[in-house]
């Protein structure tokens, strides 16, 4: 399977102006049937299960399933993302549950300033120092080769 | 021909692919080109905030130097570098990377990437050149920034890069379709910068069923970059330097973390180190055998020759060394704190990059401070930033490059106008997510110098055009002509369906060019059938036909493995030695020979469509 949807969950992403799952899918995978307004993964066995889609999916209408050919059935992995952190919950093949949380990011989503406040040390667009540099290495200058 | 339109786009510099190398590129070139009145425009096959090998996200910045902190100089980083790839090293490329990557990863903590600190504010090392981060979004974050920098108007998502347009030597450009709707792109540019990533796919993967997907590499990279530069007629390098990794056993999680941070053995199934029981072996591979670390070749050399001879399962002793580590606390309380901690730590470890992995631990009933889990050499990558080295040949930067390595502009490739980075440039490996970004911009900024000293509008042939939207919709339309030949879409006389197509390439792969199924062994005799092998695969590759967008992606992709492939093979023939054993094994010629003590180069003819092979000089500048 890999990642798969369950169509009574999915909306087919209404609400959005384009299908989540489709837009992020880094090998192709996710399409939404026209007819049904379903998504559906249509190359489980090129799935990386990358879990891009899982995360991303507005309903949480996708879940991933081991590789039959090789995990054992009855275990689950599954993320919930919020805007700084996701919590992993991880569920055995014996039932035990274990529960992981960890930070993503610490800016606000979109807000990524290209030069991280660094001033550009140089003008010449021949010279080795690049934009943002020296002082984002830290060093007086670029860090000496020899 | 399918009725597709023809968008053009006419630019200054272009960048083709959306992973670390381009976003890195894209940040850099934004600033230079506003200075200079340029235009900049970056095309991915994907979306940006999850395209490439970072899409899971990572746990580990795998290169940093912190030269600020006077722990380490480049040099240490070059030195560990062409040790650890047996002496076949760029170490001007090196050198210009590690110079670089400080800033690199300073800008990432700015962007929002959590790096782990410790209690006096300083980041956490994994080992020597690793950070440890919490790597989730890695890659939406190095995206936005990019995507700040360059504005969403000069960035094409989904559409697939195909061919370089190349003319009188030069590069003026490339061309791809969407892979949404019917349009067929042509770009053109002053300058044009390859980062489309590595390749997998090329080789049989050891999971053929469900988890055929289940590469280490990302099944979406899939020789790009390799192909872009070969076709544009550009030297390429390290050909024969492919990577296999060794990972936790068919979901390929990461081992980084229990070698460097948990401080983890492997043992074999009756227990045995075969570190220090094959320690005399590495004498062989004299002096890289006898540096520390052990370069990765070697190590995986050792664990293979356990296996060759029926001593597996290899395990990571994962219990072992969680119980070390947490028994070092005395206080009660103190030590169950600490195995929580540990627990969570490896945990992350796969939830940030391999989440397959932890399904497969938790589908094993396996708690690692209980059981060992098993250890395995993967299948053969093309990644050129990590402990591979195939890529693009290309020029040093000007303050330290030896004199052969200089052609006017950093990371140009033999082709002018034509720039490489991250996976698509050679024999510079080691610089990983963080490196490939660094070098992106490096890359960049010689990219723009090299528009504004080259004004004159790239101009290309309006009828080569036609011909090569032709060629590439021609899927399509072998597709719809006959289609109904038979009762079967797969299965019909007159076509081959991309996917079978991609099957037999690894069917060659694996037998004669020393993959899985031959535990990566190969001989003069081998390669020649399989080149032989590959030359029906390239006229069948006319034969390929698609049913739809996502099978005409499917179809060029693995034309562009095939490229790769080939490459691979005529440079493993030609290097008439066995260098690095632990990727691949010349049975022919089983050992280093100091006459093979060079880049072995190769080069493909656009006017003659012939191969012509090279040996180039190593020059070291320290
Ligand atoms: C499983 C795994 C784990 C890793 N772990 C670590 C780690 O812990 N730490 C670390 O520092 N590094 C790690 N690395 C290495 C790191 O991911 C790479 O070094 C880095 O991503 C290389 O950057 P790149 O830009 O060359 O390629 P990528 O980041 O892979 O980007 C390739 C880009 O090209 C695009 N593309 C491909 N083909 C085309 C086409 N035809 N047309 C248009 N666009 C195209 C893709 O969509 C993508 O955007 C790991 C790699 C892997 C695979
Ligand atoms: S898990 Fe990743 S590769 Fe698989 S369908 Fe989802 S986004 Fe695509
Ligand atoms: S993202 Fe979720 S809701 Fe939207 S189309 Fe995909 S599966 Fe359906």
């Amino acid at each position: 399977m890999p990642s798969y949807v369950i169509p009574d969950k999915c909306d087919g992403c209404k609400a959005l102006d384009k299908t989540a799952c489709q837009y992020v899918c880094p090998n192709d995978l996710m399409v939404l049937i026209e007819e049904t307004k379903k998504a559906y993964n249509q190359e489980p066995e090129m799935c990386w299960e990358c879990y891009s889609c899982v995360k991303i999916c507005p309903t949480q209408a996708i879940e991933v399933r081991g590789y039959a050919d090789f995990v054992p059935m009855g275990a689950s992995v599954t993320p919930m993302v919020s805007t700084d952190s996701i919590m992993w919950t991880v569920k055995f093949r014996n039932g035990t549950l274990k529960r992981f949380k960890f930070p993503i990011r610490t800016t606000p989503e979109g807000k990524a300033v290209p030069d991280g406040g660094y001033p550009t040390g140089t003008d010449d667009l021949k010279s080795p120092v690049l934009y943002t540099e020296p002082e984002s290495t830290r060093c007086q200058d670029l860090p000496k080769v020899k | 021909m399918a009725k597709f339109e023809t968008v053009e786009v006419n630019t200054d510099v272009l960048i083709c692919g959306g992973g670390m190398a381009a976003c890195g590129a894209a940040v850099e070139a934004a600033y230079w080109a506003k200075k200079n009145n340029l235009k900049v425009t970056l095309v991915d096959k994907a979306a940006m905030d999850r395209s490439g090998a970072v899409a899971m996200g990572l746990s580990a910045i795998n290169q940093y130097v912190d030269v600020n902190s006077g722990k380490n100089t480049v040099k240490d980083y070059v030195d560990y570098v062409r040790n650890d790839l047996m002496g076949i090293t760029r170490e001007d490329l090196v050198a210009n990377i590690a110079r670089h990557v400080d800033s690199t990863v300073h800008l990432f903590e700015k962007w929002g990437l959590p790096i782990w600190k410790d209690a006096d504010g300083n980041y956490v090392h994994e080992g020597r050149w690793q950070l440890m981060i919490n790597g989730e979004s890695y890659k939406v974050v190095v995206a936005e920034a990019a995507k700040n920098a360059l504005g969403m108007d000069n960035i094409y998502e989904r559409v697939f890069i195909t061919e370089p347009l190349v003319e009188n030597g030069k590069c003026v450009g490339a061309v791809g379709f969407s892979t949404r709707e019917n349009k067929f792109y042509v770009f053109r540019a002053k300058a044009t910068i390859a980062a489309m990533g590595g390749a997998v796919h090329v080789f049989k993967p050891r999971s053929s069923g469900e988890g055929l997907g289940r590469s280490w590499y990302p099944p979406f990279n899939s020789g790009a970059s390799a192909y872009f530069t070969i076709k544009g007629g550009a030297e390429m390098t390290c050909q024969e330097v492919r990577f296999i990794p060794v990972r936790f056993k068919d979901a390929y999680g990461p081992v980084g973390a229990w070698f460097l941070l948990f401080k983890s053995r492997a043992t074999n199934g009756i227990g045995e180190n075969y570190m220090e029981t094959r320690r005399s072996e590495l004498e062989n591979w004299k002096p890289y055998g006898l540096v520390k670390p052990v370069p990765a070749n070697l190590r995986n050399w050792l664990m293979m020759l356990d296996v060759m001879e029926g001593k597996g399962p290899i395990y990571m002793r994962t219990e072992e060394a969680i119980e070390k580590l947490s028994s070092a606390v005395t206080d009660d309380k103190e030590r169950k704190k600490k195995l929580r901690e540990l627990e969570s730590e490896a945990w992350e470890d796969f939830l940030d990059m391999t989440i397959s992995q932890a399904i497969l631990w938790a589908a094993t009933n396996t708690a690692p401070e209980e059981k060992p889990s098993e250890i395995a050499a993967c299948e053969p990558y093309f990644i050129g930033s990590h402990s591979g080295a195939s890529g693009a040949w290309i020029s040093g930067p000007e303050d330290l490059a030896p004199k052969d390595y200089f052609w006017g502009y950093a990371n140009m490739c033999t082709v002018d106008g034509m720039f490489a980075a991250g996976d698509g440039s050679g024999a510079s490996s080691h610089k990983f997510s963080s490196g490939s970004h660094a070098e992106g911009r490096i890359a960049a900024k010689a990219a723009v110098a090299y528009a504004v000293d080259h004004p004159d509008e790239p101009k290309f042939d309006a009828g080569k055009i036609e011909e090569l939207k032709k060629r590439i919709l021609l899927p399509l339309d072998l597709y719809e002509q006959h289609k109904n030949a038979s009762s079967d879409p797969n299965i019909n006389p007159n076509f081959m369906k991309p996917k079978m197509y991609m099957f037999r390439l690894q069917k060659i792969m694996d037998e004669y060019a020393g993959g899985v199924s031959t535990n990566f062994t190969t001989s003069k005799a081998l390669l020649e059938k399989g080149l032989e092998l590959i030359a029906f695969l390239h006229e069948d590759s006319e034969k390929l036909a698609a049913e739809n967008l996502h099978e005409l992606l499917r179809c060029w992709e693995n034309i562009h493995r095939t490229w790769q492939a080939e490459a691979h093979v005529r440079t493993v023939l030609f290097r008439e030695e066995t260098r690095w054993p632990g990727y691949y094994f010349r049975a022919d010629t089983p050992s280093m020979k100091d006459d093979w003590n060079c880049f072995a180069n190769c080069k493909w003819d656009p006017n003659t469509g012939k191969w012509e092979m090279i040996k180039r000089e190593v020059e070291y500048i320290y």
